[in-house]
C-alpha cells in the first residue's frame, strides 16, 4: 500500500463540528476580514453599528448553523471582537 | 446556532490588558493580527507568563507592548533591541520578544538589529512589516518600494527598499522567516518555533497599513491588502534570498516560510565562573 | 591603580555585575576592567555596536534587577542623552561615567576637560533632575562610584559621574575596603504580591520621599514601563494633567534631597572673605593657590564641589551673606560660575580654560590676590 503522508480520515467517524460565534460589538472597526475570509461565508456586516458608528458582523441567513468553528475568524480578527466556540447539544 | 451571541471578554483578555481596549491600531490594521498570534503562542508557549517578557520601541507596533499582560517594557525608537539584550543578559531565565515595526527596527534601529543578528543574542524579534512610518502618518520608510507614494514621497519613493531576510540573514541570523497576517496559522506557530529556539530568531510579518501606506499607493483597505496576501504569497522552495524583494504594486509572487534555519552559537557573555 | 580602573573597582564594590559599553578615550580602561572582572564574578560585560546601545543595555539590565553601568566620554555621553531621559522617565537606577575630555566634537581625545558639567543636567530634553558627582582623585572615584550606585537605587534614577582625563588616567593609592563594609542602599522594592487583576503600580510614588517601588522583570508583577507620560499604574496618559504630575514628581523626587545628596568639602571657609569654587582635577590647583594665598594671611577658601547636580543652592546663598567674592576655577568657559552667579546673586571671578590643560595654581592665586586687592 503506498506509504501516505498521513493516515487517511474515516469519514464515517468523522463528525464536522458545529461552532456557535460570540461577538464584542464595541470592539470591532468594521474591517470586514472575518466576513471574507470565513470559508463558510457564516458571517455578514449587519445594518447594526456599534458606540464608534462602525458595522459590526452578524450571523447571515440561511447560513445559521454553517460554522464549523474553524477558528478563523477568531485569529483574523485585529480586535479581539470575535470567537468562536464549540457549540454543545 | 441561531445568532452570534454578545459577550464582553475574549479568551484572550487573559494575556491582553483588556482595560486598554479597543486598541489604538486603525480598522483594517494589520498589528491586531500580528500581536493576537503572539498572544495565542504566549499561552501556547508552555513558558510560564511570568518569564515571558515584551520589549517594543516606537510606531505603531510599538505600542504593542502596551497591551500585553505580561512584563512589557516600551522604549525609545530604535533601541528596542539593545534594551531587550540588556533584560536578556541580565536574567537568560526570561523570554524576552522585540516585538516592533519596520521603522524602528530597520531604520533608526537598524544598526543594533544586524549586530543583535550577528552576535546571535537569545532574543525573539517579531518585525511587523508595513512599508511605512504608520504612527506619524505614512512617510518613507526603509522598506517602502521604489517609486510608492508616501508623504516624504509625494513624487515617489527615490530609494530601493531593504529585503528584510536577506539582509538578516547576511548579518548572520540563524533563523529568519517572512509570513503576513493573513497565514495567522503558520505565523502564531513560527512564533512557539522560536520560543523553542535558542538564539536570535527574525520574523517580518507583512502588514496593511491601509492609511499609511495602503491608500497612497492603490491598495483600498486592509482587506484588499490581504486579499493580494491571499493571491501572491507563495511559500519559498529554494528561491535565492535576493529575489525576496516585495512591491506590493506589482503582480509578483510574494515569496514566505522559514528561509533560514542554522544552528549558530547562541551569544553567552565570558564566564570563568560557571 | 589609575582613577579610571579604580571607577570600575568600585562598581565592582558596590555590586555591579553588569557593563556594556563602547570604547572611546579617555574611558576605555573601564570597559577593559570590566572585560577582566566580569567574567570572574559571574558578571555581564558586553561591547555593544555603540554608545546607543550600551545605555539601552544597561537600561535593560536595570529592568531585570542588575546593577549596571556604562562609561563614555563627551561624544558618547551625547549620544546616550535620549536614553538617559528614558531612564529618567521609566526611574531606572543606572550609572553613566562621563570622563571628561576636551570637548566640544571630537576635541582632545587624550586630554583633559570639564566642559561637559551642562551636558549631564540638561543634555536629554525636557525638564528632569539628575544627580552627578565629580571625583578629584583615583581614590574618590571608586568611592563615589559606589556612592553612585547607592544614590541611583535610593532615587530609582540614572546618576551620572563625572570625571575627566586627568583623574581617569593618574595613578594615586586607592585603599578598597572589604565590600561588606561598604554602604550598600538597597532598591525600595514592591512588599505587596503581584495584583491578580491588572499590573503593580510601578510609579505610585512613596508619598514621604516620592520613590515608587521597583519591580523587576520576572517576577510575575506584569508591569508596564513606557517613555511616554504613564499615569501611576505606567499606562500610558496622555493628558497634560497626568504629565505634570509625574514630571513634577520626578523632578521633585531628586530636587527636595539635595541635602541626603549633596557632597562637599570645604578648606578654610570659617573665616573666608573670598572663597574658590572648584571641582574635579582643577580643584586640586585650587587647593594649592588658597593653602598659599592663606600663608599670606588672604581670608580665602575652598569649597570643593563633590556633587555637581542638584546644585547646592542653600549653600552657595548662606555663604554669599558673609562672602565678598566668589572665584570660580574651571576647565571650561564658566558653565558653574552661573550657577554660582544665580546663587550669590552676584557675579563672581571666572578662572577659566576651555581643555587641554590644567589651570595652574598660580592663574588661581592671581585671581585671590587681585580680589584681595593685593
Amino acid at each position: 500500500m503506498k506509504a501516505f503522508a498521513r493516515t487517511p480520515l474515516n469519514l464515517e467517524k468523522m463528525k464536522t463540528p458545529q461552532g456557535q460565534v460570540y461577538l464584542i460589538p464595541e470592539r470591532c472597526k468594521g474591517c470586514g476580514l472575518c466576513i471574507e475570509f470565513c470559508p463558510r461565508e457564516v458571517l455578514r456586516e449587519s445594518a447594526a453599528i456599534n458606540a464608534k458608528g462602525y458595522h459590526f458582523p452578524e450571523i447571515a441567513p440561511g447560513k445559521e448553523t454553517s460554522c464549523v468553528h474553524c477558528q478563523f475568524c477568531t485569529m483574523i480578527c485585529p480586535e479581539f471582537a470575535i470567537y468562536t466556540e464549540e457549540a454543545t447539544g | 446556532m441561531t445568532q452570534a451571541i454578545v459577550v464582553d471578554s475574549h479568551p484572550l483578555d487573559q494575556i491582553l490588558r483588556a482595560d486598554r481596549m479597543p486598541h489604538i491600531f486603525c480598522p483594517g490594521c494589520g498589528i491586531g493580527i500580528a500581536m493576537r498570534c503572539y498572544a495565542q503562542a504566549l499561552l501556547e508557549s508552555g513558558i510560564p507568563q511570568q518569564r515571558h517578557v515584551v520589549v517594543s520601541g516606537i510606531g505603531c507596533t510599538g505600542r504593542v507592548a502596551g497591551y500585553i499582560a505580561i512584563d512589557s517594557y516600551h522604549t525609545t525608537h530604535g533601541r528596542a533591541i539593545p534594551f531587550a539584550t540588556g533584560l536578556k543578559l541580565a536574567n537568560p531565565n526570561l523570554m524576552v520578544t522585540v516585538f516592533s515595526g519596520d521603522g524602528d527596527l530597520a531604520a533608526i534601529g537598524g544598526n543594533h538589529l544586524i549586530h543583535a543578528a550577528r552576535r546571535n543574542v537569545d532574543i525573539k524579534v517579531i518585525c511587523v512589516n508595513n512599508f511605512n512610518y504608520g504612527m506619524t502618518g505614512g512617510q518613507c520608510a526603509p522598506t517602502t518600494p521604489l517609486g510608492a507614494i508616501a508623504t516624504t514621497a509625494p513624487y515617489g519613493n527615490p530609494e530601493q527598499p531593504f529585503n528584510l531576510p536577506y539582509l538578516l540573514v547576511a548579518a548572520g541570523a540563524g533563523y529568519v522567516s517572512r509570513w503576513t497576517t493573513l497565514h495567522v496559522r503558520q505565523l502564531k506557530q513560527d512564533i512557539l518555533r522560536c520560543f523553542a529556539r535558542p538564539g536570535f530568531t527574525f520574523i517580518e510579518v507583512l502588514s496593511a497599513c491601509p492609511v499609511g501606506f495602503g491608500k497612497s499607493n492603490s491598495i483600498a483597505d486592509g482587506l484588499e491588502e490581504l486579499q493580494l496576501y491571499r493571491e501572491r504569497c507563495v511559500i519559498a522552495d529554494g528561491v535565492p534570498l535576493e529575489e525576496m524583494g516585495i512591491d506590493l504594486r506589482e503582480n509578483r509572487p510574494i515569496y514566505i516560510g522559514n528561509f533560514i534555519d542554522r544552528d549558530l552559537p547562541v551569544y553567552h557573555p565570558v564566564s570563568l565562573t560557571t | 591603580m589609575h582613577g579610571d580602573e579604580a571607577c570600575a573597582e568600585g562598581a565592582i564594590a558596590a555590586g555591579c555585575r553588569f557593563f556594556a559599553g563602547y570604547p572611546i578615550t579617555p574611558s576605555t580602561e573601564i570597559a577593559e576592567r570590566f572585560a577582566q572582572r566580569m567574567p570572574e564574578l559571574g558578571g555581564v560585560f558586553i561591547q555593544m555596536e555603540d554608545e546607543l546601545a550600551s545605555i539601552a543595555a544597561v537600561l535593560g539590565a536595570s529592568a531585570a534587577g542588575a546593577r549596571a553601568m556604562t562609561a563614555t566620554s563627551g561624544p558618547g555621553l551625547s549620544l546616550m542623552l535620549e536614553n538617559l531621559g528614558l531612564g529618567v522617565m521609566l526611574e531606572l537606577p543606572c550609572v553613566i561615567v562621563d570622563i571628561q575630555r576636551g570637548a566640544p566634537s571630537t576635541g582632545l581625545p587624550t586630554m583633559v576637560g570639564q566642559a561637559d558639567v551642562m551636558q549631564a543636567r540638561w543634555g536629554s530634553h525636557g525638564n528632569y533632575s539628575i544627580i552627578a558627582y565629580a571625583p578629584w582623585s583615583p581614590q574618590e572615584a571608586f568611592d563615589l562610584t559606589v556612592l553612585c550606585f547607592n544614590m541611583a537605587d535610593r532615587f530609582r534614577t540614572p546618576v551620572v559621574l563625572l570625571g575627566d582625563e586627568v583623574i581617569g588616567h593618574m595613578m594615586e593609592r586607592v585603599v578598597i575596603p572589604p565590600a561588606e563594609q561598604l554602604p550598600r542602599w538597597e532598591r525600595k522594592r514592591p512588599t505587596t504580591p503581584p495584583p491578580t487583576a491588572g499590573p503593580y503600580r510601578a510609579f505610585e510614588p512613596d508619598p514621604d520621599d516620592l520613590v515608587p517601588p521597583l519591580p523587576h522583570a520576572g517576577e510575575g508583577y506584569r508591569v508596564h514601563f513606557t517613555g511616554l507620560t504613564h499615569d501611576e499604574r505606567g499606562y500610558p496618559d496622555m493628558s497634560g494633567e497626568a504629565h505634570h504630575v509625574l514630571v513634577t514628581r520626578l523632578n521633585e523626587k531628586i530636587d527636595r534631597h539635595v541635602e541626603e545628596i549633596t557632597r562637599l568639602e570645604d578648606y578654610g571657609l570659617e573665616d573666608a572673605r573670598i572663597v574658590v569654587v572648584s571641582f574635579g582635577c582643577t580643584a586640586r590647583s585650587a587647593r594649592r593657590a588658597v593653602r598659599e594665598a592663606r600663608a599670606r594671611g588672604i581670608p580665602v577658601g575652598l569649597l570643593r564641589l563633590v556633587s555637581l547636580w542638584p546644585f547646592p543652592e542653600a549653600v552657595l546663598r548662606e555663604l554669599a551673606q558673609r562672602v565678598d567674592t566668589f572665584i570660580v576655577a574651571e576647565m571650561n568657559l564658566g558653565q558653574v560660575r552661573l550657577e554660582v552667579e544665580r546663587c550669590s546673586g552676584r557675579p563672581a571671578v571666572g578662572v577659566h580654560h576651555a581643555g587641554g590643560e590644567m589651570i595652574h595654581p598660580e592663574q588661581i592665586l592671581q585671581a585671590i590676590l587681585r580680589s584681595a586687592g593685593r
